[in-house]
């Protein structure tokens, strides 16, 4: 092997020394980093590179596709028609709720309307699954298999059944990384859905729990609240479930309260998850980055 | 001719094998003890065939990593640059220690890795734990070490071929 290696074979040998090639490559990465850092200038290179590793992706979560499959194939029988049954119940009951919705969103058109406010679009979505890729293990970011081709875009928000999972946060052609509302560098504004008190949602690195930021220790907070997006920041839809308040300490000596909130959603299990675009401006920031793609997004 | 080129392909698909290990989903409980499959795989290659790979091999593994991790763009590749430079470099040095030494040095190697990692980390002012970052040098240590003892030790045994 060494005496092969001495001759000279492998890949990208050149006619520097080593330690000149060393400090050239080097020199390469620190560019890269400062280049990448301000996220913009490296967009096209990024893509092109997340189509090079798609393979190995795919080949990862390949196998966990599979044993998922498998194990749909085999299920038992009587497990399948309990499901079933929690199923159907489940959907009448969504569907009487659905009802009452549909009648309360034409109201609320109608009275905007009145009011002369701008009318909120119905929230277009688009079912993704989740790849079984570990990214980062000290950030909580996962691989979506749709991207610029289906019209995704940088920002966009994430829920699912239970409520807000993240966002998205780089595109590539066929596949998008998302970053998880617990990850240490997110944050959602939230408002409590009781009294429509205001604060900050941040993550803490930790799957089941979220800080909530500047709530004063007089703030109308107690455990059990429920926290929904509030819409400001534009990224996330308003209304949607976000965290319930699991604990609240007050500290004389501190200025705030210390309060931990519960995401909505499993945030650990689910393997499918919906992308829903979210206000009208986006609408065309979405289309222009489809235009990128090779489909664009007019047929969702 | 044919056997150059089988081993090229041997090769790539190995890189993507340990690429795949780098990104294979474990359970919460299990993955802060992950080592780091690309640097491991790469300090063994550089310790026992210093010039199968070259330092360009780092290089892309790294960048391929940086995607697949979404990490800044270069950051794994000059982790990897500097620990398989510097391996490279002192290799003949380090041949003559005994297992328990290179151990060591592969040690320090891996959590020079990780240094660079989290320094980066720190500068581009992304939030990472100080204590987690440094098990994975630890297994990976493991890892290296088993790997020596299980393909090295026979060859190291047998009257050096010069």
């Amino acid at each position: 092997m060494s005496a092969q290696g001495r001759t000279g074979s492998g890949f990208g040998r050149s006619g520097f020394s080593m330690g000149a090639r060393f400090l050239l490559l080097a020199i390469v990465c620190v560019a890269l980093m400062l280049l990448d850092r301000r996220e913009q200038h490296l967009v096209r290179v990024r893509q092109a590179l997340q189509v090079v590793v798609y393979p190995v992706r795919v080949a990862v979560d390949l196998p966990f596709n599979a044993w998922n499959s498998v194990r749909d194939t085999f299920a038992a029988r009587q497990r399948l028609i309990e499901e079933n049954r929690q199923f159907r119940r489940a959907r009448l009951e969504t569907e009487a709720r659905l009802l009452r919705l549909e009648a309360l969103e034409s109201e609320n058109a109608r009275l905007r309307e009145l009011l002369d406010s701008t009318a909120r679009i119905g929230n277009r979505a688009l079912v993704a699954e989740i790849l079984a890729v570990d990214l980062d293990p000290y950030h909580q970011r996962f691989d979506l298999n749709r991207g610029l081709v289906d019209g995704v875009y940088v920002g966009q928000a994430l829920i699912d059944a239970e409520g807000v999972i993240g966002q998205v946060v780089r595109v590539g052609p066929l596949t998008s990384e998302a970053v998880l509302i617990t990850d240490p560098d997110h944050a959602v504004p939230v408002s409590v859905n009781r009294n429509g008190v205001r604060t900050i949602a941040v993550g803490t690195g930790d799957r089941g729990r979220l800080r909530l930021r500047n709530l004063t220790n007089n703030a109308d907070i107690v455990v059990g609240d429920v926290l929904v997006s509030s819409g400001l920041g534009g990224v996330f839809p308003a209304g949607y479930p976000v965290a319930r308040v699991v604990e609240v300490t007050r500290r004389p000596d501190q200025p705030f309260a210390e309060v931990i909130a519960e995401p909505a959603s499993s945030l650990d299990r689910d393997r499918e998850v919906l992308l829903v675009w979210n206000a009208p401006e986006e609408a065309p920031r979405a289309a222009e980055v489809a235009a990128v793609g090779t489909n664009g997004a007019g047929s969702h | 001719m044919a056997a150059h080129r089988r081993n090229w392909m041997a090769s790539i698909a190995s890189l993507a094998a340990t690429l795949a290990l780098a990104s294979v989903p474990l359970p919460d409980s299990v993955a802060p003890l992950r080592p780091d499959w690309v640097a491991v795989v790469l300090l063994y290659w550089s310790l026992r065939a210093p010039r199968h790979f070259s330092l360009m091999t780092a290089f892309w593994m790294g960048i391929a990593l940086d995607t697949l991790t979404g990490a800044l763009l270069g950051q794994n590749a000059l982790a990897l640059l500097v620990v398989v430079y510097l391996a490279e470099k002192f290799h003949l040095r380090l041949r003559v220690f005994p297992l328990s030494q290179l151990a060591l040095t592969v040690l320090v190697l891996l959590g020079l890795y990780e240094f660079i990692l989290f320094w980066v980390d720190g500068m581009a002012g992304r939030t990472v734990p100080l204590v987690e970052r440094w098990v994975p040098p630890l297994t990976g240590t493991l890892v290296w070490a088993l790997l020596y003892v299980l393909f090295d030790r026979r060859e190291r045994e047998a009257p050096a071929r010069l």
